[in-house]
């Protein structure tokens, strides 16, 4: 599994009150929740992203609240996959459990521009900047977390192990 | 090697007799707990793992977020939650004008006690190590599965030992300590790590200081926050949760940890964070050596600071007195009970006279999700957790966070306020 598009980049602990602020939060509505990504922070965020661009941050991503309302709002905007030095312990979980991919690499995030071209492999954790010609490594997914993702989240893990 | 407070508890609870940090288990759950923001969201997920909740004594949905409802779509949610509880048969079924705000309420009914498990859909959930209990704060597909199974997965923690000594002075609580440890370790200082708190010093805090202190250790990114247990904590759960089977953990004494910090709880001062991270400290001496910071609001409540002694300690200080002319004060005390308390020991008339709306329990202005929203421009004291851009209402507002002791002197001041020279009947 691959993701290529270009870089919206941001600083240091993006916590999930901008990402969703709690006023928007009397919906669930994917579709509405994503409408409203990112607003306090970047008003401009929804009409620069394109489906499949790649979300860069520093460290303490997704930091804050548990709402799920955060990775959910992301996703559903077009967001393809986050690469941060590194992330909320929460957010990191609640990104799993709907099969978002993040991936933690301090190296990539030093290496990568706004607007860059860039791609990643799930499977590796290789991350290629195009634009610039570099490539970065970031660790993989353990084991027990792809099987997870393969699965497609926690709700048909927990399905597949009920028939068992 | 020795295993930390919260690595027996896990290890416990997944039944193996030893566990190390970074290891995954999958752990049973004593307690899952929603609330009517990421409760609503959890149900459809909930209905397509199970028909029924894994035990109806052990699963609780509070609706405290929106409510009294905000909107149309706010009281949809509520409604959701409350049928889905009443359903399901849930022991603890909570409603409007019965409850509180959530990490108030199930200490206080005798939900949670120590040595349990807990996952919450909410990140605060960390509060309950007050407790000497393992909780943590998950998402709404997390909480979906722990409804539906009774279990849920972790990667083990590191932790990080704190060491508190010596005795707070007067006109400081948990909420200085807090801050103070965040200003000292960062917003991301204890990611993905337990925060465990011992020494000599925790015998000087009280059981609603530690939860303010647990409460707040997400702030730091940490996965949990502990205290050991000891009288203080059986005396609370005798009386919360009596005849309630609980079991008390201990740190191995070659326990390893990460880091060991050393806290002199007789050198914090009053501690203010400054807009826009909970780790952004100052102390009251910092601040009254600068420009004066005037102030549009304050708010006394929240999971953080709604308890009793938090509104003690703010009414001791607002009794008799005015709050300042331009500044809109709330108090809101965190669950029905402590409200009645509050009229019973003549706090609620203190705080109206004072020129406070006292407002049902709830976490509305915590969140900028109603009853105290700010605009463009206005700056808060609050007691509660996060000064985040916008989380109280426009981008452009700004939020401090303290004391209860500091906001009601703030309140008073109508500026950033030293309760120790604001006074009071302490």
């Amino acid at each position: 599994m691959k993701a290529q598009g270009k870089v919206l980049k941001y600083g240091d602990n993006v916590d999930t009150d901008v990402i969703i602020p709690a006023r928007y939060l009397n919906s669930y509505d994917a579709k509405e929740l994503a409408s409203h990504a990112m607003v306090d922070i970047d008003p401009t965020f929804v009409e620069r992203l394109e489906p499949g661009d790649i979300m860069v941050a520093c460290k303490n991503f997704g930091c804050g609240s548990s709402r799920e309302h955060a990775p959910l709002a992301l996703k559903t905007a077009g967001v393809s996959c986050v690469i941060a030095k590194s992330f909320a312990r929460i957010f990191y979980r609640n990104a799993i459990n709907i099969g978002f991919p993040i991936l933690e690499c301090e190296e990539a995030v030093e290496g990568i521009d706004e607007y860059d071209q860039v791609e990643v492999d799930y499977e590796t954790g290789v991350i290629y900047n195009k634009t610039k010609g570099t490539q970065f490594q970031a660790q993989p997914f353990p084991a027990f977390l792809q099987k997870m993702i393969e699965t497609n989240g926690l709700v048909n893990y927990v399905n597949e192990k009920k028939e068992k | 090697m020795g295993m930390t407070m919260t690595q027996k508890i896990l290890a416990a609870h997944a039944g193996l007799d030893h566990v190390t940090a970074g290891q995954l288990i999958e752990c049973e759950l004593d307690v899952v707990m929603a609330n009517d923001i990421t409760g609503p969201m959890a149900l459809p997920i909930f209905r397509q793992m199970a028909d029924k909740v894994f035990d109806k004594d052990k699963v609780v949905l509070v609706p405290d977020h929106f409510t009294p409802n905000k909107d149309i779509k706010s009281a949809q949610n509520a409604r959701d939650i409350q049928d889905f509880s009443r359903e399901q048969g849930l022991t603890h079924h909570m409603v409007q004008g019965k409850c509180g705000v959530e990490h108030a309420i199930l200490p206080e009914r005798g939900i949670v006690v120590a040595g349990q498990c807990i996952i919450g859909a909410d990140s605060h959930t960390c509060t309950y190590g007050a407790l000497g209990a393992f909780g943590t704060g998950v998402g709404t597909t997390d909480i979906a599965a722990g409804m539906a199974t009774g279990q849920t997965w972790f990667k083990v923690p590191s932790a990080i030992k704190f060491v508190l000594t010596g005795k707070p002075g007067p006109y400081i609580s948990g909420k200085d300590i807090i801050l103070h440890i965040i200003g000292r370790i960062g917003v991301d200082g204890a990611l993905y790590k337990s925060m465990e708190f011992t020494g000599d010093g925790v015998q000087h805090l009280t059981m609603d200081d530690r939860f303010t202190i647990c409460n707040m250790a997400i702030e730091a990114g940490a996965k949990n926050g502990l205290f050991p247990v000891d009288e203080q904590t059986i005396a609370y759960m005798e009386e919360h949760a009596p005849g309630k089977e609980y079991k008390v953990f201990e740190a191995d004494a070659d326990a390893e940890y990460d880091e060991i910090i050393e806290v002199d709880l007789a050198t914090v001062r009053p501690t203010v964070a400054f807009p826009h991270l909970p780790g952004n400290a100052h102390t009251i001496d910092e601040i009254e050596a600068e420009e004066k910071i005037y102030i549009d609001q304050v708010v006394i409540g929240s999971c953080t600071n709604g308890r009793m002694s938090d509104m003690r300690k703010a009414a001791a200080i607002l009794k008799g007195r005015e709050v300042a002319p331009e500044v809109r004060v709330m108090v809101i005390p965190a669950t029905q009970k402590i409200f009645v308390q509050c009229m019973e020991e003549g706090l609620a008339k203190i705080f109206v006279e004072a020129g406070c709306a006292f407002n049902t329990p709830g976490c509305g202005a915590c969140m900028g999700g109603h009853m105290g929203v700010m605009c463009k421009g206005e700056k808060c004291v609050s007691t509660s957790n996060r000064n985040f851009v916008g989380r109280m209402g426009d981008v452009d507002s700004l939020i401090y966070l303290a004391s209860p002791e500091v906001a009601a002197a703030s309140a008073i001041a109508g500026y950033i306020a030293n309760p120790e020279k604001i006074g009071g009947e302490q």
